[in-house]
């Protein structure tokens, strides 16, 4: 059923003594194809509860094709998206995008206040979210004092962790994180990674992380797979694919 | 027929095209030296604005002499062509050419069958089809200018909508900013027709009129009318287009499918 390689085995999931763990996200034979291009070709790879799987390759393997799949911001011309078990187009989207939150590579942020772009995905459910909550959240990605600033004037560093503080405001149990850090100086970069791990494990949330970085997937990332061309290569725990990645 | 077609006034009128069509190429090649290429398109436009117009002027010849309800066919053939060429100023954007015929066909036809049933345009073909042509001309020029806009808005912020769609929200609120700007940017031109009645212009149809011998205020008036006209109908037009392709830009999975790229689809 998977395409590519697999280094792993569905028993190294398992918690003792506890049964098989159902996968949180799986996709069985997900495919996208665009004027007779295909972007993702024929992808079934599972993600479990608590796993950070970062998705590496080369530039036009079709990995942000993949992650855009994940949350139905892209239609699958071929294949499924199962969330929780549950066929994901049974799903209302705007409900699924809220459980599989996304952070792209350029935080686009909303004119208006800091706070105001934390507000806005919980307002479309027609929630409030309180000071309190904005203030814990913007305590999370360390920008404690900046409820009331103008989203226009902040670094890029900042913006993308109101970009991913906004995210969070959803609740999401899925974060999708599309090359966090690569519009980022080397200072930021490092500490959106740190940010981002501390937060995963805080809020106990399973991720998937799109990287051309091989180091930065080897510090975040317990999984990996590898994408050519639109196809999976391989699949695995994280040092196992980075070992056959760099050929030892 | 033929002596009222070729006379001393036709040749006459051909001469004035001619210096006008050099006037609007030599216009073209200075606009050229600045790196402006239209010279194809202006040519293009030309040639065909003459053909079809002196072809409209024969086919008047036969149809203003014919019964009245031919302007029902005449109006229906000018609204398929106004949205056919409006469609083709919206490349790229599915459905654009159903939307357009939809939008002016609403927006022009609505303000033509009110105003002819409330007796403000006389049903005579002599009145009915140029009054009705000049409304849906300027209806198509707006839907143009709204499909036109509404796709650069969104093209241009693809970013923050998908940003909002994957945080959850409805495809119609967070479209609804880009649907405000493209219908508000495509009815300056009627608008400031409006504004600027009688003092930057003194449209055709009021010249024809005083020529005609007909009194100045009632002309003046008259001018007024169509021009509000005008107005309403674009008004409706832009309004209906920029909500029928906001429906074309998204998926029924709240998916922008109107997106730059290899990813659109």
């Amino acid at each position: 059923m998977t395409s590519g390689r697999r280094l792993e085995h569905n028993s190294c999931r398992l918690p003792s003594g506890v049964g098989v763990q159902e996968p949180i996200l799986r996709t069985i034979h997900l495919t996208r194809e665009v004027s007779g291009l295909r972007l993702v070709d024929d992808i079934s790879v599972e993600v479990y509860r608590g796993d950070i799987l970062a998705v590496v390759g080369p530039s036009g393997s079709g990995k942000s094709s993949f992650l855009r799949l994940l949350n139905r911001l892209d239609e699958p011309t071929a294949g499924n998206v199962y969330f929780e078990g549950k066929d994901y187009r049974e799903i209302p989207p705007r409900e699924l995008r809220r459980k599989i939150g996304l952070v792209t590579q350029v935080p686009f942020l909303f004119p208006g206040a800091v706070a105001d772009n934390l507000r806005f995905g919980p307002s479309q459910q027609g929630k409030q979210l309180s000071d309190e909550a904005v203030a814990s959240l913007l305590e999370e990605v360390g920008l404690a004092a900046y409820a009331t600033k103008d989203a226009h004037y902040l670094s890029g560093g900042e913006a993308q962790r109101v970009s991913l503080a906004r995210t969070l405001a959803n609740s999401p149990s899925v974060l999708l994180l599309d090359e966090p850090t690569s519009a980022l100086d080397v200072d930021s970069r490092q500490g959106i990674e740190e940010l981002i791990l501390r937060i995963v494990r805080l809020n106990q949330l399973t991720c998937v992380l799109v990287t051309h970085d091989l180091g930065q997937a080897a510090r975040m990332a317990n999984r990996a797979m590898v994408l050519k061309a639109g196809k999976l290569e391989r699949v695995g725990l994280i040092g196992e694919v980075l070992r056959v990645q760099a050929g030892v | 027929m033929f002596k009222l077609a070729f006379n001393h006034q036709v040749l006459v009128g051909l001469i004035q095209s001619a210096i006008t069509a050099a006037l609007a190429l030599a216009v073209m090649m200075v606009a050229r030296q600045r790196k402006i290429h239209l010279e194809r398109e202006t040519v293009v436009a030309l040639a065909r604005g003459l053909g079809q117009i002196v072809i409209v002027g024969w086919v008047l010849i036969i149809l203003l002499r014919g019964p009245r309800w031919t302007s029902v066919f005449i109006l229906g053939a000018m609204l398929l062509a106004s949205a056919k060429f409006s469609a083709q100023r919206a490349k790229g954007i599915p459905g654009a050419f159903h939307v357009s015929l939809y939008s002016i066909g609403c927006g022009a036809g609505v303000v033509i069958l009110l105003m002819t049933c409330a007796g403000v345009i006389n049903t005579a073909i002599t009145a009915l089809i140029p009054i009705g042509s000049m409304v849906i001309a300027n209806a198509m020029n707006t839907n143009s200018l709204a499909l036109n806009r509404f796709r650069s808005e969104i093209q241009s912020h693809t970013g923050l909508i998908e940003t909002a769609l994957a945080l959850g929200a409805d495809s119609r609120q967070t479209a609804a900013p880009y649907v405000q700007a493209s219908c508000e940017s495509s009815l300056i031109p009627a608008i400031d027709s409006m504004r600027s009645l009688g003092i930057v212009w003194i449209p055709g149809l009021m010249t024809g009129m005083l020529l005609a011998g007909s009194n100045p205020i009632y002309a003046a008036l008259y001018e007024f009318v169509i021009i509000a006209m005008i107005l309403s109908a674009s008004a409706l037009t832009s309004i209906l287009s920029t909500l029928l392709i906001r429906s074309q830009a998204f998926s029924p999975a709240e998916q922008l499918t109107l997106r730059p790229g290899p990813r659109q689809a």
